[in-house]
Parts: structure tokens; sequence; C-alpha cells
């Protein structure tokens, strides 16, 4: 275990609110090795970007708060880190891409000077070298002729273009890890599959480890091979992708699988198998595994005592009383 | 054939700039030919602004054409009179992707849901609100919900709000513009189901248009492809997943990723971005990112024509 990059050990980030607490992260252990990619998924309000934003520090504060646990990267704990630390660390060792490159690229800058502005920022470079830098890092993500590209504004670029930029920003220092947060939910089929092979083969070049952040079922099975699916704040079953996806067994991974259209209709009568009930509101969760009024194998104790991740094959943990 | 579009045509014009001699055009439908077969579903597919949305817009008649008919049971829609327009209304509806923007945050459930029986004098006081419940139950709300405004509902009911909407007057036709896009993945599940079971009890036909493809295999019956304001292929279901004739089919396919982790890196990647509508490349609009393109394709647009295999496809390579 000692190789692991980061690792997360019973994280809480809870939110006060005049309603109430809510819990977007109770208690979430998780760790990726160096090249490796893990795929966090799940619903909204799941919890996902929230730990996310944890590892980063960047949960807005003073509503939100990580109250308890330990971020263990490269040895050290983020979660207490000062601010002038974590300064060192963003954009630098840890760095982020966020779902929506119009709103995360500033408009009046060139391209080429906002990924020149990272690299100054965490590294003693000139402003020449760094701006060297930018269009080395543009044809790296595939930009073609990113000579004269760095020298255009985000509004000039197309959305696959622009969060390539992100991706060429991310990755200009080198980062241990990468945090992606659902980089390719708003582009098109085609330009998803350019960002994600891009992803998978700049990982290799450049040695970073990911934290993709999906929705998407298939895009982890593309990219990563480790997998947690969250479900209200917790991790409720986390893996190897390859076991995950043959056999999954926890009944929310299962139905998430089932409720997706994989086969065509063999008649009329065909229907999918949903999950019945709604995606739980934080505020208003049930006692118990949180899941479990919406639950097909639910049982009583399931009602009282929320279970443990408890390991059913090496490698593979589900929270789930069937496997305990 | 309840609905046969001949050439649709849609052009709007974009502000050049003070000195433009020529105004430019973006040709978001341009020369579309399409049929849907009564009690049946077209699922409609294509990437950002390849104009699926507009054709929606031109069959519900809320976009005049710039050339073009579509005929709605044999009558062209853009030919009628006041009086057949209402009604034409009434048999063709939409269900929009975004429940939270398409339902009036100030009036209550039972005042949408009973909003088209006022507006067509169809039923008032206690028989429409008895409609108005039955159409609830139909799509799995409760009565007593109809007291409550649209955001005290989550973003599953009120597509349901919305499909109630839609349903309300007898629709011969419905056009579902990424009806689930919005919602998450164990809810979708159910409206899709939902949209099936109604399709089935009431004999309506859809016109369903997304960008998921996995989604579009399951629900349609007919499958046509778009691509920057043309049809570029268009089959029954089966036929087009199993084997696309069109390079740009074949790469759209090949490009949706696949639920076994074991599957990737067989997939053509097609290079590029999509061209601007505005000035769309000559010739086949696609011949800029075609892997098979050869001198004929950027200078002579292919027909759609009819293949062995009983499928429609504008290529001159295939």
């Amino acid at each position: 275990m000692s190789s692991a990059l980061l690792e997360i050990k019973g994280l809480k980030t809870f939110f006060f609110t005049r309603k109430g607490v809510v819990k977007a992260v109770d208690g979430v252990d998780l760790s990726i090795d160096e090249g490796d990619t893990l795929g966090l998924v799940g619903e909204s309000g799941c919890g996902k970007s929230m730990t996310a934003l944890s590892i980063m520090r960047l949960v807005p504060e003073p509503v939100g708060r990580i109250v308890e646990g330990e971020i263990l990267f490269d040895g050290k704990d983020l979660a207490n880190a000062t601010e002038a630390e974590m300064r060192k660390i963003r954009g630098n060792r840890i760095s982020m891409v966020f779902q929506e490159p119009m709103t995360s690229l500033n408009p009046v800058f060139k391209v080429g000077d906002q990924i020149a502005e990272a690299i100054q920022l965490h590294q003693e470079v000139s402003p020449k070298e760094a701006w060297g830098r930018s269009i080395e890092m543009l044809h790296l993500v595939g930009i073609p002729s990113p000579e004269t590209r760095v020298n255009e504004y985000p509004h000039q670029m197309s959305g696959g273009m622009r969060q390539r930029v992100m991706i060429a920003m991310a990755l200009s220092c080198r980062p241990k890890l990468m945090i992606a947060d659902e980089p390719t939910t708003a582009l098109d089929v085609t330009i998803q599959a350019q960002i994600l092979d891009l992803i998978n083969r700049l990982k290799e070049r450049v040695g970073s480890s990911i934290l993709l952040i999906t929705h998407n079922l298939a895009v982890v099975a593309e990219v990563a091979q480790y997998v947690g699916v969250m479900y209200a704040g917790h991790i409720v079953e986390y893996g190897n992708v390859l076991r995950i996806f043959k056999n999954p067994r926890h009944p929310y991974t299962v139905g998430l699988f089932r409720s997706i259209p994989q086969k065509r209709r063999r008649t009329k009568k065909d229907r999918l198998q949903a999950i019945s009930g709604l995606v739980p509101e934080l505020l208003g969760l049930p006692a118990g595994c949180k899941f479990h009024d919406r639950c097909s194998e639910v049982s009583p104790r399931c009602r009282e005592e929320g279970p443990p991740l408890l390991e059913v094959e090496p490698g593979h943990q589900v929270r789930c009383w069937l496997y305990g | 054939m309840l609905v046969n579009i001949k050439g649709v045509r849609k052009y709007y014009p974009v502000e050049k700039g003070l000195f433009a001699r020529e105004p430019g055009y973006v040709k978001a439908v341009d020369g579309v030919d399409l049929v849907i077969p009564r009690g049946e579903t077209l699922g409609l597919v294509g990437e950002s602004g390849c104009g699926k949305s507009t054709l929606g817009r031109l069959i519900l008649r809320l976009e005049e054409p710039d050339g073009g008919e579509i005929q709605f049971e044999g009558r062209d829609i853009f030919g009628l009179r006041e009086d057949e327009l209402r009604k034409l209304r009434r048999e063709i509806q939409i269900i929009f992707q975004d429940p939270y923007s398409s339902l009036n945050p100030r009036r209550k459930v039972e005042s949408i849901i009973g909003e088209p029986f006022a507006i067509h004098g169809l039923a008032s006081g206690t028989e429409r609100e008895e409609k108005v419940i039955r159409l609830m139950k139909v799509v799995g709300l409760r009565a007593e919900q109809r007291h409550l405004y649209p955001h005290q509902f989550s973003g599953g009911q009120r597509q349901r709000i919305g499909i109630a909407r839609a349903l309300a007057l007898q629709p011969k036709l419905v056009i579902a513009d990424e009806p689930v896009s919005s919602l998450d993945v164990s809810i979708q599940a159910q409206i899709v189901n939902l949209l099936l079971d109604l399709q089935e009890e009431f004999g309506l036909t859809y016109l369903f248009i997304s960008h998921d493809l996995n989604l579009i295999e399951y629900v349609s019956d007919w499958v046509a492809v778009m691509y920057l304001g043309k049809i570029v292929e268009w089959a029954k279901q089966d036929v087009i997943y199993d084997h696309p004739t069109h390079p740009y089919s074949e790469a759209l396919f090949a490009a949706n990723p696949s639920l076994d982790p074991l599957s990737k890196s067989k997939r053509l990647l097609l290079e590029g971005d999509i061209p601007s509508p505005i000035n769309p490349p000559s010739g086949c609009r696609f011949h800029t990112r075609c892997p098979l393109r050869i001198d004929r394709c950027s200078q002579e647009e292919p027909a759609l024509t009819e293949r062995p295999n009983g499928s429609r496809v504008a290529c001159h390579v295939r």
C-alpha cells in the first residue's frame, strides 16, 4: 500500500445549512496508485464532485467544511494543509479539468498566456520559455498548427479544442495527479472519443495518475482501471473495473447497469429494468443503508444499520449486508 | 405514412457586419427527405448543430420553412387554413429536454396539465379536473399532487408533468426532443419505460431526437443520422446499427463508448471538428473529415439513394 499516491481515509465533508447538516461526503475511503486511473461514478448529489473539491481544498467555506478524515497525497495530509501550502500544490502537483471549458477559461486572455501563466506561477522559467512550453503543450494535446492557435482567444475555438486547452493547462506542470470532473459531458460523441483517447495517451506520456469523475459508466470503462460507485455520500462499491463491470455486486450498481439500454428490444413489450424511487435528497436520508428504500434486495437489518465496506473478493469491496 | 417530409429547408440569416454585401446563412436544415410511419418510432441522431431540433420545430410548425413541404396525414402543414392549423396543434405535441424551464413555475400542476383543454375549449370545471387526474395517473403521478407547483417535484416527476401535458389532447405524433438527457441514469430508465408504455397504450407515433445512441437503438423502429443539415443515412434500426453504410454513421456508432472495458481501441477516430453550418463544406458535407473521401466528394453533393439492404444513404464511395 506504500505506493499509493493519494490515499483518502474516512473523509467527511459536511455543509452546515439553515435547514440542517448536509452530509455531502460521509466517510469516503479510496486510494490511487501512481500511474493509475480511478473512475468515481454516481448520480447528481452523490458526493463525487465534493470529494474532488475536498482534495483540492476548494470546498466553499464556511458553509462547507472537511470535518473528519485524512487526504494523504505523497505522504502529506492535505486536509490539514495551510492555504499557502495548497497554493503550491494546486495546478502544479494536482491539477483539475472541469466540465465546461468555456467557463473555466478566461475569455479576455489568449490561450497561450493562460497556459504560460500556470507554468510561470509554479516554475522558475522566463516568459519566453513559458510561451514556448505553451506551444509544446498545445502540440501535445493534438491542436493543429499550435504556433498560430496559441494566439487565439477561447471564443475562437470549438468546445473540443477548448477542452484540449484545459487539458494542456492541467498537464503543463506535469502534475502527479489530474482530477477530471465530467471532462467530456459537454462534448459530442465523436469529440468525446477524441478526448478520451487523448487522456489515455497522455497519461502514459506524462505519467500522471487520474481521478475521473463522471456519471457515465461507459466513460469509466474506456479510461479507468479502478472504479468507485458513490451513492448519497458513500462509496458503495469499489474495485477493479474489469471485475466490477463483469460482475457488479451492490444492488445499486447492478441497478445502474440494468437501467442503461444495452441491447435492442426483442419485442415491443420489452422494457428497461429501472431502479424505483427518486435520487435521494441529502437532507432527508433514510436510516440504515442509504439505498434501502430503493433496493430490491432489502432486509430488516438494512433499515436499522448501515453496512460497512465488505471485501467480497481480493480488491473488490461492497457496502451491502448481502455479503456480510 | 403519418409524416412525409420532402426537401424541407430552413436557413437562418446571420449578421456579417456593417459592410457586408451578402448576408450569410446558417443552413440548419438543408433539403431533408424523411417519412415517419404511423405508430412507429423514428430516432433522429446527430451531433450538436446538425439541425435535428430545427427539423422537430418545423414539423410542429413553430418555424416557417425556406423550401420544401411537410405532409401530415397527406396534407402540407404549411398550406393550412387557420382552423385546420388549430386542429394540427392538437395532433402534434412536443416533450422538451429540460423539465425545469418548460413548466411555468407560478402555475399549479393542475393548471399546467389542464391548459391544453382551456386553450382549445375542450373541457372545463369538474370535467377538466377529472381529465387532469386521469392523465396524472397515466404518467405515474398521484391525484393529490395536482395542487403543487413544479419546484416541489424532482426532475423525473417534472418530466412526467410535461408528458401528461403533451398527451392531454390525444395527439397522433409526439416529438420527444432529448426527453431524458437532463435526468439521472436511474430516472432515465423510468421515463423511457413510461414513453414506451404510452406508445403501446395510445398507438402514438414518436419522433425521438437524441444524441444517446444506446437509447435510440432501444426505442426506435427507424433511425436517421443527420450531419450539418442533411440526412446522411436512414434505415431500419437493426440494419443501420448492425451495418452502418455511411462513413459518418459508422464513425458515430464506433465513437459511442462501450460498457465493456475490453472492447476499446478498435474504434475509428474521426479527425477534426464539426465544420460551421454557416459555410458548410462543398459537395458532401462530411468530406473534410471522411477517411474514404475521393475527389468527387468535394465537388458533387451525393443524393440519398436506396441500397440493396433497404437503407437510404448519401455517399459517393459506398
